[in-house]
């Protein structure tokens, strides 16, 4: 319980941003139209794919013989950045859409 | 972090917030949707140049840019080649992808924390403290021994939430594109509990055992002399190769978890899921946020997570079900035993395509409702031909959407749009039921319970309640419908028994194709 206390205090900032980005979240979504939601949803998961970052620290930092850190980091990189790529262009092809009734 | 890499994250974080307020107005959300793009392209290469931990930059270069490249490559073309209709399996696919990585990088950190850890604290007990339970070395205390007990909660909640998004999503990727078929077993939801049950405990389980052996660490240097050397020694080796056991036994029940949750919600539920999923990836990115100190990952995570909530819950209101219903899976069950009969069938009317097309043609104001038949059909670009050439002949034609008709909110106006229909003639719900009374002609293709008036008037049905597009308002109705089989819930339309109704069987798209041909001769 103290460890898990020890570590909310170092984290405070992180909490207090974690806090906030929630009630952003939610402020940010829930005027959407529902011609959106797909689009939304499309666009959120992209920018979930932000977890690449963790996998480019994961495999920058892995020593040269650690096998397990080297396989498993190359494979998230590369899934996490098809979660980034393949989001934001999936997106951008059905918003590309909305864009042409005019 | 370096300043310039502050300085990236602050912007990568920023891009997000505004992308996503972009992306909830049509008039922005593709520029939205670039900001967020760009914002990420920024945070990503600043992290690959500018991360440094404990002074040291990063290193591995070759591999990180073979994986995005190979990453890049493959995500451009799967989402270049993907079908408009086939739209939802992949951003369940997408969100995968997200969960796996999650996951792995919970892998490598815990694989990293748990060896250098539990091996550091056997070599203090082995080299610093002698056999005569003498120091002999030199012990930085506090140093060696922070108590990471906090560090494995957020490793394992990353582990647990992004395996079981990932398999999560799997099995939903497969229900969509039809390689997977609903599964459930009596005591399907007790098992389920169980097994959730068993990831905390497990969970639980293994901070104790991290806590107790870093107690143990504390205490000896601590005092010192009055630790019971030995004890403790063999103590640290065991919690170490428990807490691995306990690790991969957790992650193991994550990704069964992730299968028996997904795997008895029925097809059309999968975009809630989906968006479920979703925000859970996001909470799982968050998790790394808090592991690497990262504001952007957990900005971004977290933003996700709550606005992934939130749509989540706006689809089930759309459907008038609850969350906890589409989870439970209890709606299918309801509705066999609902949609069983008890209602006599009636009589329906077929009509002949030249007698629809007629009818269409010398009406004033026509309303197509797409549905889901629609979409299997791809049969959007030749609805919009339809509606061109009514439109042409003085007909004036609208669409009415249903907030869930298709396979995702808003699924209907992607595939319209794709076929250059003007926004401005899709009318969402409440504005196309206010001008019900005054058109002559529904067309309905392919769509079934939205329009279904059992929901309004019937409180014993399992849809009822739900919102529907109010059609038997107007003077008269076609049914598109490849036979009379009920829709996703399973219970009968009295819709296509009422006088004003006519039905014209077929697949949507074939049927509309003939319905062109004719309207042109009239």
């Amino acid at each position: 319980m103290t460890a898990i206390l020890d570590f909310l205090q170092l984290h405070i900032e992180m909490v207090y941003i974690v806090i906030l980005s929630v009630f952003l979240g939610i402020e940010v979504i829930s005027r959407v139209p529902s011609v959106l939601h797909t689009p939304l949803m499309s666009g959120a998961n992209a920018i979930h794919g932000v977890v690449i970052i963790g996998a480019i620290i994961v495999m920058g930092k892995a020593e040269a013989d650690n096998w397990l850190a080297l396989v498993l980091g190359f494979l998230a990189v590369i899934l996490g950045t098809l979660n980034v790529v393949g989001g934001f262009v999936v997106t951008d092809r059905m918003l590309e859409m909305f864009k042409k009734k005019k | 972090m370096s300043g310039l890499l502050t300085l990236a994250y602050l912007i990568g974080s920023i891009t997000f917030i505004v992308g996503l307020k972009m992306l909830s107005n049509p008039a922005t959300a593709r520029k939205g949707n670039l900001i967020a793009a760009g914002g990420m392209f920024i945070a990503i290469i600043g992290t690959i140049f500018l991360y440094e931990e404990n002074g040291e930059r990063l290193h591995n270069y070759g591999w990180i840019f073979g994986g995005l490249f190979i990453g890049s490559v493959v995500g451009v073309l799967a989402a270049k080649k993907v079908k408009m209709t086939a739209m939802p399996e992949m951003v369940s696919l997408f969100n995968g992808m997200g969960g796996a990585c999650a996951m792995l990088i919970s892998i490598v950190e815990f694989d990293h924390l748990a060896n250098h850890n539990f091996i550091d604290l056997a070599r203090f007990f082995k080299e610093v403290v002698g056999p005569g339970l003498t120091i002999s070395g030199d012990i930085h205390v506090g140093e060696s021994f922070t108590n990471p007990a906090g560090k494995y909660l957020i490793i394992l909640l990353g582990l647990i939430i992004g395996s079981i998004s990932f398999a999560g999503s799997m099995v939903a990727w497969g229900k969509l594109n039809g390689k997977v078929k609903d599964f459930s077993f009596n005591g399907q939801h007790i098992m389920n509990l169980l097994v959730l049950a068993l990831i905390v405990i497990g969970t639980a389980w293994l901070l104790f055992d991290v806590h107790h052996a870093y107690g143990n660490g504390e205490l000896f240097v601590g005092n010192q002399m009055r630790g019971q050397g030995i004890g403790m020694k063999l103590d640290v080796q065991q919690a170490g190769s428990i807490v691995h056991i306990l690790f991969y036994t957790v992650f193991a029940l994550s990704l069964i978890y992730g299968v028996m949750f997904v795997m008895p919600i029925g097809g059309a539920d999968m975009p809630v899921v989906i968006s479920l999923l979703n925000s859970f990836t996001g909470v799982a990115a968050a998790c790394g946020g808090f592991l690497y100190d990262n504001p952007v990952m957990l900005t971004g995570g977290i933003l996700v997570g709550s606005a992934g909530t939130i749509l989540t819950i706006l689809m089930c209101k759309a459907m008038n079900r609850s969350l906890k219903n589409v989870l439970i899976g209890s709606f299918g069950a309801k509705a066999t035993s609902a949609g069983g009969g008890s209602k006599e069938q009636g009589n329906y009317k077929e009509v002949t395509i030249s007698d629809a097309a007629v009818m269409m043609r010398y009406a004033g104001k026509v309303m197509i409702v797409p549905g889901y038949g629609l979409a299997v059909a791809q049969a959007q670009h030749v609805c919009h031909e339809l509606e061109k050439l009514l439109e042409e002949k003085g007909v004036e034609v609208n669409y009415a959407i249903h907030p869930v008709a298709g396979r995702m909110p808003g699924h209907m106006n992607v595939l319209l749009a794709e076929a250059d229909v003007p926004y401005e003639k899709l009318e969402e719900m409440e504005t196309a039921n206010a001008a019900m009374p005054n058109t002559d002609v529904v067309l309905v293709l392919g769509a079934n319970d939205v329009v279904n008036p059992a929901a309004k008037n019937d409180p014993s049905s399992p849809i009822y309640g739900m919102p529907i597009l109010e059609v038997e308002l107007a003077k008269m109705v076609i049914v598109n419908k490849r036979s009379m089989k009920p829709g996703y819930a399973g219970i009968e339309n009295e819709l296509f028994f009422q006088p004003k109704t006519s039905m014209l069987f077929g697949d949507a798209k074939s049927v509309l194709q003939q319905l062109v041909a004719e309207v042109k001769t009239l």
